[in-house]
């Protein structure tokens, strides 16, 4: 397997979607290939940081306010009928 | 080195309930659904449009839409599959709006240089984040993500972040499986080559403080 095979693969890789013969062929390249293993490895932690990270969390206030104004506009939106969206 | 998890496993169970009961007009129903939601359409809306205040926009008119067309919608597929779409399509309309000079699709194929192949290849130190507060950690993902084009920073946000599964996002947004797997390959290497340059192991003089 080259570095490009192995790339090819890497998001089915960290999916967890491959069938064990490719899995294993997977892990034996990532086994003496130490840039692929840098790679999938920071990639993966790439994505857990990004999951983890919190970013663009809406805020009590904020949430509370837009729901409120999103049920008083579908409440106008059944006293006016179906068209008006 | 195992598979990433999914955060996202929502009850879906009584989802359709609350579909069903809204679309018979209980509005306790609906607002309950949007309370489940609305967290997960800000930070979709917020990663497209990189934009506070249209993100607010968007999660309104996304829920305004939904409720507004709640009668087609197909109970086949999932409910938040479906906000999301229309979520998607609101922030993407924000974002030309804002851009107009930049074409902003998520059906065009993305040309890019071979940005496939990691030009960085150096380890990153073990806890990287760490190394910084929280707000600096914030500011640096998301200064790290706008620098993607939207179609690969959407992908990347509900597959990834949201933990829609590879069809869920292609329905979502319209687009092949392999085409959502070729986005998603590019917008996480490019993420990661991105991140390095703050999480790199420091080799000499101030590497271990």
């Amino acid at each position: 397997m080259k570095c490009s095979d192995f790339l090819n693969e890497l998001t089915n890789y960290l999916d967890g979607v491959l069938d064990g013969p490719t899995k294993a062929e997977l892990e034996n390249h990532l086994s003496w290939c130490h840039n692929c293993y840098v790679v999938c490895d920071t990639t993966k932690k790439t994505i857990e940081i990004y999951r983890d990270s919190q970013l663009y969390e809406l805020p009590d206030d904020l949430r509370s306010r837009l729901r409120s104004a999103i049920m008083t506009k579908c409440q106008e939106h059944k006293k006016r009928g179906p068209q008006s969206v | 080195m195992g598979a990433i998890q999914n955060k996202l496993e929502g009850p879906v169970s009584d989802e359709l309930t609350l579909v069903q009961a809204a679309k018979r007009g209980d509005d306790s129903a609906f607002e309950e659904l949007v309370r489940r939601y609305d967290r997960n359409v800000f930070r979709i809306a917020q990663h497209i449009t990189q934009n506070r205040e249209d993100a607010e926009d968007v999660v309104q008119e996304a829920f305004l839409k939904a409720y507004g067309n709640l009668a087609k919608f197909q109970e086949q597929s999932k409910f938040y599959t479906w906000l999301v779409r229309i979520a998607v399509n609101e922030a993407l309309m924000k974002l030309r709006r804002r851009k107009p000079e930049r074409t902003v699709s998520l059906d065009e194929d993305i040309k890019t240089e071979d940005d496939s192949l990691p030009r960085e290849i150096a380890d990153w130190s073990p806890n990287p984040e760490q190394q910084y507060s929280q707000a600096e950690l914030r500011e640096i993902l998301s200064k790290t993500i706008q620098g993607l084009p939207p179609g690969f920073r959407t992908v990347f946000v509900l597959r990834d972040v949201e933990g829609l599964s590879t069809e869920e996002t292609a329905a979502a947004l319209e687009l092949s499986v392999p085409a959502v797997k070729s986005r998603l390959l590019r917008a996480r290497l490019q993420l990661r080559e991105r991140l390095g340059r703050f999480f790199q192991k420091r080799e000499s003089g101030d590497g271990d403080q």
